[in-house]
């Protein structure tokens, strides 16, 4: 087997990763833009198509596998992560990929999402929010707001929703970063940080369902929105946002934040600048969720994006290395020999 | 540091015997498994043929001096070959009053009972609930008692080291393991050696152990207080080199063996659940052999990992007990649908639920066989002993990826922990199986498959050209693409049956121990093959026409099966649960077989097994 990998044949297109399967979203789905987007992204990576490995759960977004000319595994229901650990210990030189979604990765896969980031594997996380469920038709998943009405939930939703980004920032993952499905260079930009990420790089992609949860995200998508109630996020710059770039976000006295409109002897210079390489994951908590507070916007691009962790798959090979060359490679003879024997003659 | 010299013996009479038992019972705190182990490695390293059954609860140090904080380690130890830990015992030790009320009723008419009488005063008999001393009251009158003062004595010994009191005392197990090797006349050598390695960073520890053990067997020479002692002399196993093996560490060295056979490296995804517990702590031990162990957050990510690294091209392995096995029955059925080769040993424990985490028990079975949603064959092996544990996960392996399968392989707590001497074997006595992926991008279809075994192709993610998708979806024979046609999916569900019905050309045909026909057979299955053997031997030696057939592979099941049962008046089919071989036989075979059932967390005595096949006979 290959323990390094080679570097592709010829320079790979986009359309070296579509596969002739026939792509079964509900049209109007927002799958088909980040489907897209990564398929441009992919052949940038300078990976041949062969060590390209793409690892789902269950639900809609899991069914991107099928549609990515890659090796691919289409597993149950929460476990990804898992079985993506498998393969990346085992094979670290494979670029694996996985995507998941709201309910696999923080309902019945919430675990081994917690899991995953805390070891830092080296595995490229996709989660695709659209705050439903939509491969069974429309109940509400633990992103959905409270008191939402869905199939499962006529009077409401009892559940307070978890914020995906707050969750893995509070796993201590490496990498953290928001995009969304229409917003195609923002999102391919993203997937090429993520890329160059080496540990955990977990993506959070609002995504619309445009059958059972249309609209989730047009408070952020529509014209009018973008600049009103999105912050891009840039390392080093000061949080601005608004259209005419007049409001930012500013340290309160106590440590917390709050929303100030520039001018009147407010300037950047007062703002918080936007450091994603802090090695504390404590900043980007506490922006993770502003956007739940009132006039607050909704962060995007990378949050948090410290590298200096070693991953998992390094640290337990690494190990049985520095074994080898302390004892010598296993000579099973010996092993079965090993301790108290005798003969019988 | 001292040296220990033997004294030979002085005026004490030696007899010789045939066998014996012995049983250690104390505190879980006291080291009795330690003690049963020591004295177990001396007389399997002496010769003896030997079986073991630790028997310990389930928590960690229930409050001491109580009867639910008793550990014991039974030894059956023998000059002829032995095949159980025995029955009853001949000597025991207990090390407080509530070992001795849990164990007594064990203990043969005339046996040796060496009591530590340190700990039999009131409040110690309070503990265990006893109303009168036993060492007063006349109840052990039928026995040979010895008091001795362990902790007194064991403190006496080692006063000068400057340990404290909790320390010496707990010294005390290795006074009692000296008085045993005098007792039987065995070496302290290897006990010593075991010290020196164990305690080699605590010098003090090694010189504390190493007196106490000297001391009690000192204390036996200068009283006499036995004025017996024994001899069992070596037993005549088949020639070669032995060591003593438990059932755990078996599968773990035929993990490491197969990967080795296979040309594959080995990866074990795990949690910790007992009694499995300790092949994971082995395997984790050989990282010189590249072997990867991989400690997951749950029973579901231990066997998904385990997918995982067999889809990346790994010999991948998963170690679990019942209440495990019920969480991966999911994650079963995926390696089913994808065809990946896959080892899953459930280390049988007595259930339901939590149920009886460190007694054995072989209520698994129809879950291995049957326990997974819709129609998921897989094949389904069990081991006989302890030593038989490291063949059956040689064999589990070639099987799962020569068919590209997931087996399942049965143990249990009673083969886990037991032991008994192994012959070691030579490299070229473990079949080879080398492993070919595949490469070539030439009319490659993920699922087209050898026409033989009906395995698909093993195509590992890195090799060129052969990108392709797999997942838990129906797919199509041959291309994989998902497919959910009606009678696609028949056609599916009939070839992965048929692939597990494959295997049956195989496996050897099963030949019955004993009489080849007669009046009555005996079928069995996993740990109780050892009890089931030295009862079909002892009652073929009174004359009876017995057979006893005992099952490795249970699915497929040999091709014989059905021949064998037929040439037998009668069918008994002993099990360690409610009777689920005998549900397959009677179903798969339409035959008339009985059960004999005990579910009590405990293996089958002789007694009960000789019973039921004299009833059966009509004696």
């Amino acid at each position: 087997m290959t323990t390094t990998a080679l570097p592709p044949l010829t320079p790979l297109t986009k359309k070296d990763f579509q596969t002739d399967q026939e792509v079964r979203w509900c049209p109007g789905c927002g799958d088909y833009a980040i489907l897209s987007a990564v398929q441009s992204v992919f052949p940038e990576l300078g990976v041949a198509r062969e060590n390209f490995v793409v690892v789902s759960g269950i639900g809609c977004s899991s069914r991107f596998p099928y549609y990515m000319n890659t090796f691919g595994f289409h597993t149950i229901h929460g476990r990804a992560p898992a079985v993506a650990t498998g393969i990346k210990v085992v094979r670290p030189e494979l670029e694996v990929w996985m995507v998941t979604g709201d309910g696999d990765a923080l309902s019945i896969g919430g675990n081994h999402t917690m899991h995953l980031l805390r070891r830092n594997v080296g595995i490229k996380v996709m989660l695709f929010n659209n705050r439903i469920y939509g491969l069974t038709k429309g109940q509400y998943s633990p992103t959905s707001e409270f008191q939402k009405i869905t199939k499962s939930t006529p009077y409401g939703s009892p559940d307070r929703p978890i914020n995906p980004i707050s969750l893995a920032i509070g796993a201590e993952a490496t990498f953290v970063a928001r995009s969304v499905d229409v917003f195609q260079s923002h999102l391919k930009d993203t997937l090429r940080a993520a890329a160059a990420h080496r540990g955990t790089a977990f993506v959070e992609i609002l995504q619309n369902c445009n059958i059972f949860n249309d609209g989730a995200w047009f408070g952020l998508t529509e014209k009018e929105a973008r600049s009103e109630k999105v912050l891009q996020l840039e390392h080093g710059k000061p949080l601005v946002f608004g259209k005419n770039r007049d409001k930012g976000i500013r340290r309160k006295a106590d440590g917390d934040i709050e929303v100030v409109q520039l001018g009147n002897g407010i300037s950047e210079s007062d703002l918080v600048i936007h450091d994603a390489h802090h090695p504390r994951p404590s900043y980007g908590f506490l922006i993770a969720h502003m956007e739940e507070r009132p006039g607050f916007p909704t962060p995007i691009g990378v949050l948090r994006a410290w590298d200096a962790l070693p991953r998992f798959e390094d640290v337990i090979n690494d190990q049985i290395q520095s074994v080898i060359e302390k004892k010598g490679p296993g000579d099973l003879n010996k092993l079965l020999r090993a301790g108290d024997t005798w003969e019988v003659k | 540091m001292s040296t220990l010299t033997e004294t030979p013996l002085s005026k004490a009479k030696r007899e010789l015997l045939e066998q014996a038992v012995i049983r250690f019972a104390g505190d879980s705190g006291d080291g009795m498994q330690v003690t049963g182990s020591q004295f177990t490695n001396t007389v399997a390293l002496y010769g003896n043929d030997i079986a073991t059954f630790p028997d310990y609860p389930a928590e960690i140090r229930a409050p001491a001096g109580t009867v639910p904080g008793v550990s014991g380690f039974q030894l059956h130890f023998s000059s002829s070959e032995i095949h159980t830990p025995g029955d009853s015992v001949d000597v025991l030790i207990a090390m407080n009053p509530a070992a001795l009320k849990v164990n007594i009723a064990d203990l043969k008419a005339n046996g040796i009972l060496i009591v530590n009488s340190n700990s039999f005063e009131e409040s110690d008999l309070r503990k265990a609930h006893l109303t009168s001393n036993p060492m007063e009251d006349h109840s052990l009158d039928k026995f040979r008692v010895f008091p001795v003062e362990l902790q007194r004595l064991t403190r006496a010994a080692l006063q000068h080291l400057g340990l404290d009191a909790k320390a010496m005392d707990r010294c005390k197990n290795f006074f009692a393991l000296g008085m045993c090797y005098w007792l039987y006349n065995r070496s302290m050598e290897p006990t010593v050696r075991w010290i020196d390695e164990k305690f080699k960073k605590k010098p003090l520890l090694v010189e504390a152990n190493k007196l106490a053990l000297k001391a009690g067997y000192s204390y036996c020479e200068a009283t006499e207080a036995f004025q017996i002692s024994y001899e069992i002399p070596p037993a005549q196993l088949s020639p070669g080199l032995y060591r003593n093996l438990s059932g755990n560490q078996a599968l773990a060295m035929g993990f490491v063996a197969a990967a080795q056979k296979a040309g594959l490296k080995l990866f074990l995804g795990s949690y910790p659940i007992t009694p499995a517990s300790d092949i994971l702590h082995e395997l984790s031990q050989y990282k010189n052999f590249g072997v990867l162990t991989f400690q997951a957050e749950d029973e579901i990510a231990a066997i998904t990992s385990a997918i995982g690294a067999s889809y990346a091209g790994s010999l991948a392995l998963t170690t679990t007990s019942g209440p495990g096995m019920a969480l991966k029955t999911e994650a079963l059925g995926l390696a089913v649908a994808t065809e990946l080769p896959l080892v899953i040993c459930d280390i049988q424990r007595g259930g339901p639920s939590t149920g009886l985490p460190t007694k054995t028990e072989q209520a698994d079975l129809l879950q291995a066989l049957f326990g997974r949603n819709s129609e998921a064959p897989i094949p389904v092996l069990a081991a006989a002993t302890p030593g038989d544990c490291f063949w059956i996960a040689v064999e589990a392996c070639r099987i799962a990826l020569k068919y590209m399968v997931p087996v399942i392989v049965l143990s249990d707590g009673y083969l886990a922990n037991g032991s008994e001497p192994w012959r070691i074997p030579n490299l070229d006595e473990i079949p080879a199986f080398p492993v070919k992926f595949a490469t070539d991008p030439v009319g490659f279809q993920p699922y087209k498959r050898n026409p033989d075994t009906l395995a698909r192709p093993w195509a590992v993610p890195g090799t060129r050209g052969l990108e392709h998708r797999i997942g838990g979806l129906e797919k199509q024979d041959v291309t994989g693409n998902i497919n959910y046609e009606p009678l696609n999916h028949e056609n599916m569900v009939r070839i992965r049956a048929a692939k597990v019905e494959a295997i049956v050309q195989d496996i050897p045909n099963v030949l019955p121990n004993g009489d080849p026909e007669g009046d009555l057979l005996i079928v069995s299955w996993g740990s109780t093959y050892g009890a089931i053997t030295q009862a079909v031997n002892g009652q073929r030696e009174k004359g009876r026409k017995i057979g006893h057939l005992h099952l490795r592979h249970l699915n497929p099941l040999p091709a014989n099966v059905g021949d064998v049962l037929k040439r037998y008046k009668k069918v008994l089919v002993p099990e360690l649960n409610m009777g689920q071989l005998l549900w397959v036989l009677r179903a798969k075979y339409l035959v008339n077989a009985v059960g004999l059932n005990k579910i009590q967390g405990r293996p089958f005595k002789q007694a009960e097994l000789d019973q039921k096949i004299e009833e059966m006979l009509g004696l």
